[in-house]
């Protein structure tokens, strides 16, 4: 049996201790507010008890002081809350360009997780300390949601959609993964270990099979995505001499131009949805003839294009 | 005048002796059978609700499965969310006080459309027993959420039959809204400004308009659901060209008002309760009777911070996090003017009182703990953890629950015509708010150690607060019991009282009978005096 119980979570970032100190400030806001009512509550009752059966008291005149303080108080303690809380939402958003990017699948009810070289695992997470971690990821069936209690981060994973969750390990250890949204029988069990390792061992990690790695090395996205792509997309989309498509290679991560005048983000939910729903969003200058990939490429071969086609941007 | 010596020579028939056959209440459009009839079958949901909470907990003691089977602890809990938000939360205070007293209390004879008033109770308990077939002939295991594409495509169990119960269900809260809104527009006694209104009376009020603007959209969200399933639309299935975050939005739309559809009218009772136990006017009448229509109005426009880590645009949850603020300060406003109202006045702990008091502490540690979860950078590691279990039940267990049981041992006289055991009423009240207290507040702790919820079997780690969660939880089933057996036992030994034994102001009160006549009035009903005007000697003649 251990001896003490834990009643706070693991720290195991600066932007864990960041948003730990911005609890700390609610808390404190929290405490002080109720205790304070609870004892003016409490002095009232017992101060302005009934003392005789037929005791009536004299009205109070209502006042505007209170109603103005009762306002503006208030208002100005969780405005500081909302900046405070919006500005480290919005720092903790966007991924650095150096982070290494792995992907994650949800899927009743584990995490299938593939690394940079084609590596896999299933559940558990290994990264490396010291560089930041890029999760993109979606969903195989049911909406799941990742969350690092360690790292104060979560976010939904869905179907037909990639969302992303970056965070920056800095010290090696092991924490907590669960899946925080409600996904079915086994939702609890839908759990694994983050493991952050040294550089070095994480490499050695990679290279090797391992008892969690369920496919064999060579299972590379960005290679399986370059003959995909060379298949099914080059004619109309590298550039070759009278295509009746865009150039896409390097185009990844830029805005595009549209026929309609507004301009979209090329990124990988625009990419997925110009497969699934070509006349969407057209090109500027080009046709609408690209037809769907529906039913002709399936999830996993979508991913490995836009891997391929973030590869061919760097 | 003796009312007791008058009753005892001639019993003058109530709306309780005016007919004793099953008929006389299934059929009777009088609005205080009508709310008799939702407090009978409230009761009952909410004990199905309790006992369905009972078995999970009993299964959460430890951290590993013992009691329940994975999908059984999912059905139980999915059973208990449905029940308790939709058969309880929802139309517990305006169902049953709401029935009963916005006629009265605003010197009327009945609501605006009796027939349509018992329509929506048959409305609600069809809905009810159709979410209830659900549960018995197999169960529900989405969550009361209904979350797409789970509920429409994946889920194994009887979504159709649950989500067209709760369907039904929301009509029942339409109707009643609007007969409410039309009664207290056009019915109001000679001399009954709006300035004279209880302010139990202009919560009815905002709750009403909140449940005409709101329940369509949950009741087409949920048929669309429904057809989704049963028919293969694509509305919320990405595989179909569809999006399942449009469905949380539009659940939302409706289900974040729906947290004041339960919270206001509670706020109502505890506006006529502090007045009543201080002899007080409330402090502040006009800011809290239109802070209940601010939140009301700011109400629709939050419901994006259920949806901070959905996926949906970081600008969109932007606004919703400062308007979600914002909603916060008309309820702070309520909890200054209540206990503003207690300063200088004639304070009695009387169990109504009690349940009031236990009412603003925890509604306090609810409403503290929302700004944790409107923050957003908070949010994201909070939400869908134990925290979030923990401050919900704070509004609504605690701050809702508390309050309908406050306005319920308040106006039971006024319903029976018999006083209950005060001793008894407050031991419910005190093990009630403890019991409520070992439950929950581990949880914002398990919740803030990261512990999801709606999990079968977790981590060692959060043993210890699931353990103190489960014994409170027994606690307070202990408190609801006292409560249930005082009150019960009131209708057969109960002291007789006349009409105000609280000396209480407000129509209900001194022009009423306990129990009310049929009518409710027996004389003419002419307003001359202010809400709250405690000084007005008359209130204090009878007892």
């Amino acid at each position: 049996m251990n001896t003490a119980v834990k009643t706070s979570p693991d720290v195991a970032s600066d932007y864990a201790q960041s948003v730990d100190a911005l609890y700390a400030y609610l808390l404190g806001v929290s405490v002080f507010f109720t205790v304070a009512i609870v004892a003016v509550i409490i002095f009232f009752t017992i101060r302005y008890q009934r003392r005789k059966a037929d005791e009536v008291p004299e009205p109070t005149k209502d006042g505007k002081l209170l109603e103005i303080l009762g306002s503006v108080i208030p208002f100005i303690l969780v405005m500081i809350m909302f900046f405070w809380g919006a500005k480290l939402y919005f720092d903790a958003r966007l991924p650095p360009k150096d982070a290494i990017e792995i992907l994650v699948t949800g899927k009743q009810w584990m995490w299938k997780v593939q690394h940079p070289n084609g590596k896999r695992e299933i559940n558990d997470l290994h990264v490396p300390v010291g560089t930041p971690i890029k999760l993109t990821m979606t969903s195989e069936d049911v909406i799941h949601s990742y969350f690092l209690p360690s790292f104060r981060k979560k976010m939904d994973v869905l179907p037909g959609k990639y969302t992303q969750l970056w965070f920056l390990p800095e010290e090696e250890g092991e924490h907590h993964i669960f899946c925080a949204e409600y996904c079915g029988t086994e939702h609890s069990l839908m759990i694994g270990k983050l493991h952050i390792v040294s550089p070095e061992a994480y490499e050695a990690w990679l290279s090797t099979g391992g008892a969690v790695s369920t496919v064999a090395a060579g299972d590379d996205p960005v290679l399986a995505g370059k003959t995909l792509f060379e298949a099914n997309c080059t004619v109309c989309h590298s550039g070759m001499p009278g295509a009746i498509g865009p150039n896409i290679l390097g185009a990844f991560g830029t805005e595009r131009q549209l026929e309609s005048g507004e301009s979209i983000l090329m990124d990988e939910n625009y990419v997925k949805n110009s497969m699934l729903n070509p006349n969407e969003h057209i090109a500027k200058g080009y046709p609408a003839a690209m037809t769907s990939f529906k039913g002709t490429l399936n999830n996993t071969q979508m991913g490995q294009i836009i891997q391929y086609l973030k590869s061919a941007a760097e | 005048m003796n009312d007791a010596a008058v009753s005892e020579d001639a019993p003058r028939i109530n709306y309780l002796t005016n007919g004793f056959s099953v008929k006389s209440w299934l059929l009777s459009v009088d609005h205080k059978r009508i709310g008799i009839l939702y407090l009978i079958a409230m009761t009952c949901f909410f004990a199905l609700g309790a006992v369905a909470a009972g078995l999970f907990r009993l299964e959460l003691a430890t951290a590993e499965a013992d009691v329940l089977a994975n999908d059984t602890y999912n059905k139980l809990f999915t059973a208990h969310g449905i029940i308790m938000v939709f058969f309880f939360l929802i139309p517990a205070v305006p169902g049953v006080l709401g029935n009963f007293l916005v006629p009265i209390m605003i010197g009327a004879k009945d609501v605006a459309f009796p027939r349509l008033n018992l329509a929506s109770w048959y409305i609600y308990m069809a809905g009810g027993l159709t979410t209830l077939g659900a549960i018995m002939l197999g169960g529900i295991d989405t969550g009361w959420t209904f979350y797409t594409p789970y509920s429409s495509v994946y889920a194994d169990s009887n979504v159709i039959m649950a989500g067209t119960g709760v369907f039904i269900t929301g009509f029942s809260s339409i109707l009643t809204g609007l007969n409410f809104i039309v009664t207290i527009h056009k019915m109001r006694a000679p001399g009954m400004t709006w300035m004279r209104l209880p302010l139990f009376i202009w919560a009815q009020y905002a709750t009403s308009i909140i449940n005409v603007l709101g329940t369509p959209v949950l009741a087409i969200t949920l048929l669309l659901v429904v057809f989704e399933r049963g028919l293969g639309f694509g509305i919320f299935d990405p595989a179909r060209g569809g999006d399942p975050v449009l469905y949380q939005h539009l659940f939302w739309f409706y289900s974040h008002p729906a947290v004041y559809i339960m919270i206001l009218p509670g706020f109502g009772v505890v506006s006529e309760v502090i007045a009543c136990f201080s002899r007080k006017r409330i402090y502040g009448y006009e800011f809290v009777a239109f802070s209940s229509l601010a939140i009301a109005g700011i109400g629709f426009f939050v419901w994006g911070h259920h949806m901070f880590v959905s996926s949906q645009s970081e600008y969109a949850a932007l606004i919703f996090s400062a308007l979600t603020f914002l909603v916060g300060i008309p309820t702070a406003i309520k909890i200054f003017n209540w206990t503003a109202t207690l300063y200088k006045g004639s304070v009695v702990l009387s169990a109504p009182m009690l349940y009031t008091l236990g009412f603003i502490g925890l509604f306090l540690v609810g409403g503290m703990t929302g700004l944790f979860l409107a923050t957003m950078a908070t949010n994201v590691h909070l939400t869908d953890t134990y925290f979030v279990v923990a401050h919900f039940h704070y509004v609504m267990v605690g701050g809702m629950m508390m309050a309908w049981l406050a306005g319920l041992h308040f106006w039971w006289p006024k319903m029976f015509g018999k006083l209950y055991n005060e001793f008894w009423a407050k031991v419910g009240a005190a093990v009630i708010f403890f019991g409520f207290n070992f439950t929950f507040f581990p949880q914002f702790i398990a919740g803030n150690m990261g512990m999801p919820r709606r999990y079968h079997v977790y981590d060692l780690d959060y043993q210890p607060f699931q353990m103190l969660s489960t014994a409170g939880a027994f606690l307070m089933g202990t408190g609801l019991l006292i409560c249930l057996i005082t009150l019960v036992m009131s209708l057969i030994t109960g002291k007789k009282c006349g009409r105000n034994p609280f000396h209480a102001t407000g129509l209900e009160w001194n022009k009423a009978d306990s129990p009310p006549d049929t009518h409710n009035f027996t004389e003419p009903v002419n307003v001359d005096v202010e809400a709250y005007d405690y000084t007005d000697e008359r209130i204090y003649r009878d007892a």
